[in-house]
């Protein structure tokens, strides 16, 4: 008898526990991702995957990107711009320290800025910054920017994750100890697993509502599906397996956001690499794929075709698909004009990720019904990476650009697709100068035109961005406007 | 000739075999639909009676897919074997025919190096080195298929040589080289057939798990290895895509087992006259 008073006693405490922490809001999250950081440097590595942890939670530049893709502003809150456009003078927010107690200050930013176009720079971007001639610290929250030239996109520029603000004292231990400003601090990094963030409780702007961050890195899809099914992540972004969305959406404990990304999936081309150096070949390419028997069987429906190298969302954005459709009688006769009649063969080199993997089979057997054959070899990153994008040791690839407004890689004549194009080059640097946002429009159209009349390369579909998640979790970010997973105003639903 | 139908290990086992060395041959001429068009329109149908085992992500016949893996399996396997049969065989004759000496010491030290590494884990060394292909999954499983073999014919050799019709063989004035191939080869024979079907077996395991990590036969040849890794992410709502390769390598591997297990039954005087 005592022995179940006893019991009934402790069930009660235990009730009375469960009902208390019921009440509380949760603050933890785990978030899961398919890629580890390589280190935790944002300005020094082209890796996405350290942006993803990293970008705005605990680094921040003086604007900022929001979920919708605008420029807003980050560190500065406010600027002014000169009559002649070549002068930008940032106004710092007061108050703003780093995770070890110091103070911003604008001597910080004129270091991150100048350390990123510096000549012995590791930074990824460093195109981002060529346009400026000097960076002066005016006072204590005066930053002013001077250009060589006037440049429309220095604030977008400015928001991306290459161009966060760090500080001299901290940078030597940069790649493993992060010090940022963020709402976030760093805490912990336990490699091949995860990273711990903490909230930063002196953070100068809108508080996290959260108060420890945990992302975990699972590669494997079978396991990411696992793990998401099994609730050991709250939240999974950029999930690798298009197949197992619906499985999700059926299940009343996970919300499924289907966002749009910078990522436009192309089939590269050698440009340089007979046959392929051809127009008419290129052409023939372009319409013997069927985009939507990609999308449909490669991402099972998730992604928008496209028919340049630019992101529908853009208001800038034409539909150019119709310059490529799907016609494999037209694509035989391109050939035949080409005096390829009986067809060739060339490679076809795929990275990883599912949409080449899957992709690749399509478009390798949709280009056999117009008589090209490839050569279909599976590359791991690396190989990728040393292969195809430095040794240009290919024919054919299928990769996603994932860089916001990254149409400017056309007017590089040694990167990997080959394409040397003067003309391209010259309305790119009109481009780059020119200020006039109708001008500007104009421009982009015409740059999205010329590449699509080119058929520099096979334009496929804009990658779509999938993240599961708990039902009760608030403030995620849909869409991926840059490479970023912002929990700073992501909660809990009571 | 009747009890190589009462065996209980041989009558399935060629039974198994049989069935999939048929689909193999048969898809050489024909197969229900072509594994290189992908209809994308039709991915993921169930069985139904246009495609008996139902099709794939990409649309394909699945039962097609595993008729013709069944040829890649069977060609990787058979040829791997070949290559470890003529090449080590002979080295097995050699080093019995010179017990004791350098040859057989050089000899057998190099199967032994061989045979100090896992398998496995060399050949999808060797496949990451030399890239990808059928062809250097051939290479890498017959590779280690000759130790296996040379070991075995020793062996068996060795007892021979002490045999009393090799010794008038040698009165006879006969070379060791024709005696290894007129007396010793005919008489460890059997072992090597039934070594073989076991080889064999492993053979088409070691294909599938080469093709499973994506390192044996590249698409779009079909492989029964690559459709179990591409039906993964799939196996909650789609099951029969995993379901039909998989069965596939058990029945394929099932079957060659029972038949290595019942030739030695069949083949082995001293068991048969045990059981008679």
């Amino acid at each position: 008898m005592r022995l179940t008073k006893l019991g009934s006693g402790l069930i009660s405490v235990l009730a009375l526990a469960a009902g208390i922490s019921m009440a509380h809001a949760k603050s933890d999250i785990v978030v899961a991702m398919q890629l580890e950081p390589p280190h935790l440097d944002p300005t020094s590595a082209a890796a996405g995957a350290i942006d993803s942890v990293l970008y705005s939670n605990v680094f921040e530049g003086l604007t900022r990107f929001g979920p919708d893709g605008s420029v807003n502003p980050g560190l500065a809150e406010s600027w002014s711009i000169s009559e002649d456009g070549k002068t930008y003078t940032f106004k710092l927010h007061e108050g703003v320290k780093f995770h070890d107690g110091s103070d911003l200050t604008a001597e910080d930013v004129k270091f991150s800025l100048d350390r990123a176009r510096g000549e012995d720079s590791a930074n990824a971007q460093k195109a981002l910054f060529a346009g400026i001639e000097s960076v002066e610290a005016v006072d204590p929250t005066t930053v002013k920017v001077a250009l060589k030239e006037p440049n429309g996109s220095l604030l977008f520029n400015l928001a991306w994750g290459d161009a966060v603000i760090v500080a001299p004292e901290t940078i030597a231990d940069i790649k493993s100890k992060p010090i940022g400003t963020g709402a976030f601090k760093f805490s912990n990094w336990v490699q091949g697993d995860r990273i711990d963030l903490e909230k930063n409780a002196d953070y100068w702007g809108t508080p996290a509502k959260l108060d420890n961050v945990t992302f975990k890195f699972i590669s494997d899809p079978t396991a990411a599906f696992a793990a998401v099914m099994a609730e050991d992540v709250n939240a999974f972004v950029g999930f690798p397996a298009p197949e197992n969305l619906p499985q999700f959406e059926a299940d009343p404990r996970f919300q499924v956001l289907v966002g749009s990304t910078e990522g436009e999936t192309i089939l590269s081309t050698n440009n340089k690499q007979p046959p392929l150096d051809n127009p008419k070949v290129r052409k023939a390419i372009a319409h013997a794929i069927d985009r939507q028997a990609i999308i449909d069987g490669a991402m099972f429906g998730y992604g928008t075709p496209i028919g340049t190298h630019f992101a529908p969302h853009n208001p800038d954005y034409v539909d150019l698909t119709g310059l490529s459709m799907y016609d494999p009688e037209l694509s035989k006769e391109l050939l035949a004009e080409a005096g390829l009649a009986d067809g060739f063969t060339t490679t076809l080199k795929l990275p990883p990720p599912s949409y080449a993997r899957r992709g690749g089979e399509i478009i390798a057997s949709q280009l056999r019904a117009v008589g090209i054959e490839t050569e279909i070899s599976n590359l791991e990153w690396a190989q990728w990476l040393e292969q195809v994008f430095k040794g240009k040791d290919f024919g054919l690839t299928i990769v996603s650009h994932t860089e916001p407004m990254d149409i400017g890689i056309y007017a590089r004549p040694d990167y990997y697709f080959n394409y040397d194009n003067p003309a391209f080059k010259e309305l790119f640097e009109k481009l780059t100068v020119e200020n006039d946002p109708d001008k500007r429009s104009e421009l982009l159209k015409e740059a999205q035109k010329m590449i699509s009349e080119d058929y520099v390369n096979g334009y496929l579909f804009q990658l779509a961005f999938p993240t599961v998640a708990n039902a009760k979790i608030m403030g995620l970010w849909k869409n991926q406007p840059t490479q970023a997973t912002d929990l700073t105003a992501v909660y809990w639903e009571d | 000739m009747s009890l190589l139908f009462y065996n209980r290990s041989f009558l399935p086992g060629i039974i198994l075999t049989t069935v999939f060395a048929a689909a193999a041959l048969i898809s050489l001429v024909w197969v229900p639909y072509d594994t290189t068009i992908l209809n994308i329109a039709e991915k993921l149908k169930p069985p139904n009676l246009a495609h008996p085992l139902g099709t794939d992500q990409f649309g394909r016949d699945i039962l097609s897919m595993i008729m013709v893996g069944a040829r890649t399996s069977i060609a990787v396997a058979l040829v791997a074997v070949g290559i470890g049969m003529i090449a080590g065989v002979p080295l097995g004759l050699a080093a019995a025919a010179r017990k004791g000496g350098l040859l057989d010491e050089v000899i057998m030290r190099m199967n032994d190096l061989v045979f100090a590494f896992p398998s496995l884990l060399i050949a999808v060394m060797i496949t990451a080195v030399f890239g990808a292909s059928a062809l250097n999954a051939i290479i890498a499983i017959g590779i280690f298929n000759i130790p296996v073999f040379a070991r075995l014919t020793r062996g068996a050799a060795l007892t021979l040589w002490n045999r009393e019709y090799i010794l008038a063989a040698r009165v006879a004035g006969k070379g060791q080289a024709r005696i290894s191939v007129e007396h010793i080869l005919p008489n460890v024979a059997n072992l090597l057939i039934v070594q073989g079907t076991i080889q064999f077996s492993l053979g088409i395991l070691a294909e599938a798990g080469l093709s499973y990590v994506g390192l044996g036969a590249q698409p779009p040849t079909a492989s029964w290895g690559r459709m179990l890794a591409d039906s993964q992410t799939m196996i909650s709502f789609a099951p029969h895509l995993a379901l039909f390769p998989g069965l596939a390598i058990l029945l394929t591997v099932l079957g060659l087992n029972l038949l290595g297990d019942g030739l030695r039954d069949l083949l082995d005087p001293k068991l048969r006259r045990a059981r008679t």
